[in-house]
């Protein structure tokens, strides 16, 4: 609430504080200005890279000249190409990962905290369980019996993040539950479903809306690991992950093309990270910056 | 006595937990669309082939007996056989665990060893350039694809300057030292993500007990910095450490999977990808059932260990 006191009320409605909080740090203005330029070199891909991306050519492992900047992999493709038609790829993986997570565990965790008794009970045992498996491990596992392919792995990753997504809002709902609002809201008749869509979800959703912001980062590094290991996106088609598992195995010949792909993937990590970081101490009160 | 009956509590506590596990588990092989016989059977089946496949496999008798079928058998330590190359599943699972499980091991001490003194350290010295520089390791420990890291050491480190084997594994109970030689540097790729956990997790939880009400009045009782950190601080701060080592350890196994690729490291992190791109999934199933245990286990010692450590805990 300290916001209210320090920035006076002005009319500038949400819209504006957001735009006036986006360049008040400087590190949301940096993490969401490289955010932005990957989702406009994954829209006009086609217009930025002079080749195609899957087509081969007999230069093959060429080093860096001025047609090729980045050169070309083992079968004469276009490095550079590559490396920008993986960006729409590593997008679409995070956010359906995400996407899943919160379809999978927001329902499942609002209704346990909600309604309490041996439901939560049920589902706090399950979202336990579910939490002893190591992430990747049983994502691996769940992408082997859905079928390979980026869709498959990325669906199974937002499978292993439902029980944390749920475990997160099953306590802000009980935290909300029990508001004075909630409970004149319930006296004048109003439905659960209403009084949950109206007043525990809006209330409890804003450390989701931090986690989920980091776990972007950690869906990318999932798709990653997987496309690396074979298991997420298929060839001829390019993504980061794959692109380091192709450069590792001519890593003697040509050194240089196993540091791109890792740059772009360590560079969009950091800005969901960033940006996840800034959420949580812009949202979360009781952690103001010291000093 | 009071230990023994909250050792026999928890360890109740666990029985529900394994057992939704074995469900999960299960639960596998029905997520797999359309017809696993078919599916196993592969492209050229012929109807026959995939009749074959289900009969042996039991999958035309009901899930709840396939179910039943499957957790009498893990509990008498048979997890059925692997479907490509017939043998049992614990067998081949028990042969390559050792290797996983040490590079998993030295990972977790290497990021205690590591993190906790950066993270006091960055905490006492909270806001100095000393400070910035750990929050940034952090940063950056968290956000690096750590098998690309990996890569790197190969890269320089092997490669470049010969100092560590680059690939493979050595048997702990053949060669001692050869095996730590060889399990060093994927070690030190699965550690860096568990340095900047611990580090990051240990300075937020010091920079509170160090500003607390007791802290302050310890300081006013005339105590010195350097005792209210050592005695009070580290103790209160033992037990986020004790949360974040079984997170860290977790994190940390599941990992293996793709820093054993990197390394070429028969265990059974690499185990579980070539048997999920060739649809073993008894293999598969295995494997999990396997870590799962493992990481249960962990997490039962973590909670006695804290509850050994703050004595709040055991009351309730």
């Amino acid at each position: 609430m300290t916001d209210f006191i320090a920035t006076p009320p002005s009319r500038q409605g949400l819209a504006g504080r957001m735009i006036g909080w986006i360049f008040s740090d400087l590190r949301v203005t940096i993490c969401l200005g490289y955010l932005a330029m990957l989702v406009i070199v994954s829209i006009f891909a086609p217009l930025l890279t002079p080749f195609s991306p899957i087509e081969q050519s007999m230069d093959i492992l060429m080093p860096p000249d001025a047609a090729h900047p980045l050169g070309t992999d083992d079968l004469g493709r276009d490095v550079f190409s590559r490396v920008v038609y993986g960006a729409p790829m590593s997008l679409y993986a995070s956010f359906l990962a995400v996407g899943v997570g919160l379809v999978l565990g927001l329902p499942v965790g609002v209704l346990a905290g909600y309604l309490g008794g041996w439901v939560d009970a049920v589902v706090s045992r399950m979202i336990d369980t579910l939490l002893s498996f190591p992430g990747i491990i049983l994502a691996v596992a769940v992408t082997g019996a859905l079928g390979i392919g980026l869709t498959n792995a990325m669906i199974s990753v937002g499978i292993v993040f439902s029980p944390n997504i749920a475990r997160l809002i099953r306590i802000q709902t009980i935290v909300v539950k029990n508001e004075l609002y909630v409970d004149a809201a319930r006296t004048f008749g109003m439905s659960v479903p209403r009084i949950i869509i109206r007043h525990i979800l809006p209330n409890a959703i804003q450390p989701i809306i931090v986690q989920v912001t980091l776990m972007l980062a950690v869906a990318l590094l999932a798709e990653a690991s997987l496309s690396f290991l074979g298991l997420g996106v298929q060839p001829p088609h390019p993504s980061w992950g794959q692109m380091l598992a192709r450069g590792y195995s001519y890593m003697e010949i040509a050194p240089e093309q196993m540091y791109v792909p890792g740059i772009a993937i360590l560079l969009t990590s950091l800005a969901f990270n960033g940006l996840g970081e800034a959420l949580r101490s812009k949202l979360d009160p009781t952690r103001r910056p010291r000093g | 006595m009071r230990m023994i009956r909250l050792i026999g509590w928890r360890l109740l506590q666990v029985v529900p937990v394994v057992l939704m596990a074995t469900v999960a588990i299960f639960a596998l092989v029905q997520m797999v669309p359309g017809d696993p016989a078919a599916v196993i059977a592969g492209e050229y089946a012929t109807a026959d082939n995939i009749a074959a496949i289900r009969q042996e496999l039991g999958l035309d008798r009901p899930v709840w007996l396939q179910y039943a079928t499957w957790l009498g058998g893990a509990f008498q330590g048979d997890l059925s056989d692997s479907l490509i190359t017939g043998l049992p599943v614990l067998d081949e699972v028990l042969r390559r665990l050792p290797n996983t499980l040490l590079l998993a091991v030295l990972a977790l001490l290497i990021s205690i060893v590591v993190g906790v003194p950066l993270g006091i350290l960055a905490a006492t010295k909270s806001e100095t350039a000393l400070d910035r520089a750990a929050t940034s390791i952090a940063s950056l420990g968290v956000a690096v694809p750590n098998f690309w890291l990996g890569m790197i050491f190969v890269a320089t480190l092997s490669l470049g300057l010969g100092w560590f084997p680059t690939t493979g594994a050595v048997p702990i109970t053949q060669d001692f030292w050869g095996a730590l030689h060889h399990a060093a540097l994927p070690a030190l790729t699965l550690a860096t993500a568990g340095i900047a956990e611990i580090t990051r997790q240990l300075r937020s939880a010091m920079i509170e007990v160090l500003s607390s009400q007791y802290a302050r009045t310890l300081r006013a009782k005339g105590l010195s910095r350097a005792s209210i950190l050592w005695k009070h601080g580290l103790r209160n701060v033992s037990l986020t450490l004790l949360t974040v080592i079984g997170l860290v350890f977790n994190h940390t196994l599941g990992a293996t999977v793709a820093t054993e690729a990197v390394f070429a490291i028969p265990g059974a992190g690499s185990m579980i990808v070539s048997s999920a791109v060739s649809k073993d999934f008894p293999m598969v199933q295995g494997i999990v059932f396997v870590l799962v245990l493992i990481v249960i286990t962990m997490n039962l010692i973590i909670d006695l260990l804290y509850v050994m450590l703050d004595p709040r805990a055991a009351k309730k």
